[in-house]
């Protein structure tokens, strides 16, 4: 435990709990318009999406453009735990998150001998095959979705959202995820090194497609209504970019990815189709002129606040 | 002839043209990845280009059919050629996922740029063809089909003498082979992409105008569906190769007919993107290709 | 016997790549393994470590089959590798390059790392030990943060030995270790050899071109030119042996 009480790690739980407590108290005394309230859960769950896709894509190399597909798993199995089955909050999320964990490893398994291209084309499919299920499934409303109760608040949103990104970022900076970074980087070397690739990527895959899950669950349990159109390869694909934007292997990176793309979103919400045309034309231009997005590799980091000597692990 | 026969050979005759069409656009999809390693996604908006510039060839300027689908193709040449000087060539040595998620932007830009440009209403095409219904042994052949079949061909049988009789075909499948090799040997690799590109995306807009011939109506999304499942086609015969993507196309067509002839149409769409799955698993060079071994 | 082969073919499509192969290392042994280019030596290390899966014959490491093994299970087993065209994690750093080896002995489970139990705390600690002391006998510790890509030519192929040993192998194949190392540094590798045998109790199998090497480190010597042995020997008898010298015909060999 000592380990974990420094300088650093104090300033991070200040900071986190400080921007919790800001908006619960502009939430709560009604100052927040919803429009804002209804963006700023959104920028929470597609944090949780963006950092879960770059886990699979950006630190395992895994080029995966059906994310989609494991929230849909996640919004419809947790919104058939609370809306139908009338189980408490908690069950409804945790179930749809391990189904879309399975899902994961399902996915991941048979993929593994895929490279880029095929990869991308091959989850992509997986992706739709989920949609068309649930399109054409009649429990779940079919075409029309179908509704249910609000119980997600901002505590909820915030709090699992630090957690998913705590997790991911605690599994990135050990062995483990440097094993995945090392099958990103160069997959026969890793292998000859002595790592399982198949095991991380079908772990990256798992670990991924839960927390992808789980914000699909938020989102479902928040929304009102959930319907197959919203998880659509137009979905994964947002979620990409924002993994692209804040560049690929930075978790800080998608952070802010998913925080910019929501905004542009939130700032054009009454033009559509403006909105996915700038959005379009922000994807061509960053791909010519910085690919790396932008965070590039790097991490935002406070250790500036390292004393001398101190491990970088914590 | 039993009705049974009669049934399968009529989903067979559906699935020919619907597999044609296909077939068109998974040629273009099949030559840009062959000769750049690049899944062109804006592919399919290309054909949404196409049957919009045929839908005005024939309703605003009048013309008939041939001159509109002449019409269609020269202008998506030009615009294939476009897309690649401005978007894909300063990406040439990109990584493959900074290329996709450009050509995915383009695919998107043209979708959403389209709507802007000719709002999200469907438009129908005028009355091309005579309605006339031919009958061989109670299967019904509509005129379209068989103006449908008959151009797709034609287009193929062009296609293939010019890959395999002409100079540019020759330097088209140099670059294919080895780029760099091409570059020393004296080709232009730079005009070669260019004609792969104005070759694959005339044959998208003839697949563009058939379709708003055949189907009557067009949008500015009526592109991607038909787009993915040209590629799923291509990556069936084996991408990169062109006489996989004609077979990929009909099988594909054919498949996509008899599930919806059994009733089961709404699941048509995963039929396509199972196929896909499968033969990326189970072969990913697809039914013409070979396996290529990574250096260690 | 550390390492024995039985009659080890591979072969691609129509091609035999490499025939009949029987050679046989004992523990702490530096043996050679040379030949023409194309002759299947890399292909001999590729079968070895699991990247290719033999035709027909057995490989024997302490006794025990490794056929059929994927590479990471080879490497499990006690061998280690580097390669002909260096394979480095570019965008890791040279500390973290060498702590992926480690990985294999890691002792703290993905829940350690997630929940940052002490057990992550302390296998960290060991790994960043056993790394750093790596380092510092590869001349590498200054550079340790350090992105490979970034490093020098003689530093990354150093780089690469250091990791292949961080894997704690038993016996280490080393593919081509000198190319393109100038007279000066070849001779900095042959001492470096020879000590990392002494040092980390290894047996060695290297292929090499540059002959000053192998003559002066190599103990025995195997000749493969298209796919098999023509000849095994001290570095004497190969010198002198016709053989060779044809299949080298218009190379020098010093």
């Amino acid at each position: 435990m000592g380990n974990l009480i420094n300088r650093r790690n104090i300033v991070a739980l200040l900071g986190i709990v400080l921007i919790y407590a800001l908006v619960q108290g502009l939430i709560v005394t009604e100052i927040m318009p919803p429009f804002f309230k209804l963006t700023i859960i959104l920028i929470t769950i597609y944090i949780i999406l963006s950092t879960s896709l770059n886990l699979i894509t950006g630190i395992t190399g895994q080029f995966s453009v059906g994310h989609a597909g494991f929230m849909a798993i996640g919004a419809y199995l947790s919104a058939i735990f609370t809306a139908k089955l009338h189980y408490p909050l908690v069950l409804g999320l945790i179930v749809g998150a391990v189904v879309a964990a399975i899902a994961g490893f399902l996915v991941g398994l048979p993929t593994l001998r895929l490279r880029g291209d095929y990869l991308a084309i091959a989850t992509l499919g997986l992706g739709e095959i989920v949609r068309i299920i649930f399109l054409n499934t009649e429990y779940v409303g079919g075409a029309s979705g179908f509704t249910l109760a609000s119980k997600i608040t901002w505590s909820w949103a915030y709090w699992l959202m630090v957690i998913s990104v705590l997790v991911i970022k605690n599994f990135t900076n050990s062995t483990h995820g440097r094993a995945c970074i090392a099958i990103r980087d160069n997959e026969i070397a890793a292998e000859a090194m002595g790592v399982n690739t198949t095991k991380y990527k079908v772990l990256a895959f798992t670990i991924g497609a839960f927390f992808g899950g789980l914000a699909g669950g938020i989102y479902a349990n928040y929304m009102y209504i959930i319907q197959p159109m919203t998880f659509n390869f137009i979905t994964s694909f947002n979620i990409l970019v924002m993994v692209v934007l804040g560049g690929m292997g930075s978790l800080t990176g998608s952070i802010l990815g998913a925080i910019v793309m929501q905004v542009i979103n939130a700032a054009l919400a009454g033009f559509p189709e403006w909105r996915m045309v700038i959005t379009a034309l922000l994807l061509v231009v960053m791909m010519i002129f910085r690919p790396t997005g932008l965070m590039g590799t790097k991490e935002f980091s406070l250790n500036f606040l390292r004393k001398k000597g101190e491990s970088n692990a914590a | 002839m039993g009705s049974v026969t009669q049934q399968i050979i009529q989903q067979f005759v559906n699935g020919i043209s619907l597999g044609s069409i296909y077939a068109l656009i998974a040629l273009g999809y099949t030559m840009v990845y062959g000769i750049i390693k690049l899944i062109n996604f804006a592919h399919g908006d290309v054909m949404m280009v196409g049957a919009y510039v045929g839908w005005f060839a024939t309703t605003v300027l009048h013309l008939s059919f041939l001159p509109a689908l002449l019409l269609a193709m020269v202008a998506c040449a030009v615009l294939g050629m476009l897309i690649e000087r401005i978007a894909y060539k300063p990406l040439r040595n990109a990584t493959r996922i900074a290329a996709l998620i450009t050509a995915i932007g383009v695919s998107l830009f043209l979708e959403y740029g389209g709507m802007l440009v000719v709002t999200a209403d469907i438009r129908t095409y005028p009355p091309v063809f005579p309605d006339t219904m031919y009958s061989i042994g109670g299967i019904t052949f509509k005129y379209g089909d068989i103006v449908m079949i008959v151009t797709s061909v034609v287009l193929m049988l062009l296609l293939n003498f010019i890959v395999q009789y002409t100079k540019a075909g020759k330097a088209m499948r140099a670059v294919s082979f080895d780029k760099d090799a091409a570059l020393l040997m004296g080709i232009n690799v730079n005009n070669t992409i260019s004609i792969t590109f104005a070759i694959g995306s005339a044959l998208a807009a003839a697949a563009g105008v058939l379709t708003g011939v055949y189907f009557n109506t067009i949008d500015p999304l009526m592109g991607i569906i038909p787009g993915l499942k040209a590629f799923v086609a291509a990556v069936l015969g084996g991408i990169g190769i062109i006489p996989g993507a004609m077979v990929g196309g009909l099988v594909l067509g054919m498949t996509e007919a008899f599930v919806s002839g059994l009733g089961w149409s709404t699941w048509r769409d995963a039929v396509a993107f199972l196929i896909l799955i499968l033969v990326l698993i189970i072969k990913p060079s697809g039914l013409f290709g070979k396996n290529m071994r990574e250096k260690v | 016997m550390l390492l024995k082969t039985e009659n080890l073919s591979i072969s691609f499509g129509g091609l035999k790549a490499v025939s009949n192969l029987n050679i046989e290392i004992n523990a702490g042994e530096l043996v050679g393994l040379i030949g023409p280019n194309g002759a299947g030596k890399t292909t001999v290390f590729n079968l070895l470590t699991g990247v290719y899966a033999p035709t027909e014959g057995q490989m024997l490491f302490e006794g025990k089959s490794i056929v059929g093994l994927k590479p990471f299970q080879v490497t499990n087993r006690g061998i280690a590798r580097t390669f002909q065209n260096i394979r480095l994690f570019g965008d890791m750093t040279v500390a973290e390059n060498v702590k992926i080896a480690y990985h294999q002995h890691a002792t703290y489970t993905t829940a350690s790392a997630i929940l940052r139990l002490p057990a992550f705390y302390r296998g960290e600690a060991e790994m960043e030990k056993e790394a750093a002391e790596l380092l510092r006998i590869f001349h590498l510790e200054s550079k340790a943060g350090e992105l490979a890509k970034n490093l020098p030519y003689g530093e990354q192929r150093r780089l690469e030995i250091a990791r292949a040993l961080a894997a704690k192998p038993k016996l280490l194949l080393l593919d081509e270790p000198a190319a393109g190392m100038n007279p000066q540094e070849t001779q900095e590798l042959m001492k470096l050899i020879r000590w990392i045998r002494e040092h980390f109790h290894l047996t060695i199998l290297l292929i090499e071109h540059d002959m000053s090497l192998v003559m002066g480190v190599c103990e025995r010597i195997y000749v493969l030119d298209y796919g098999t042995t023509i000849a095994h020997g001290n570095p004497e008898e190969i010198k002198s042996n016709p053989k060779v010298i044809e299949a080298y015909l218009g190379e020098e060999v010093v």
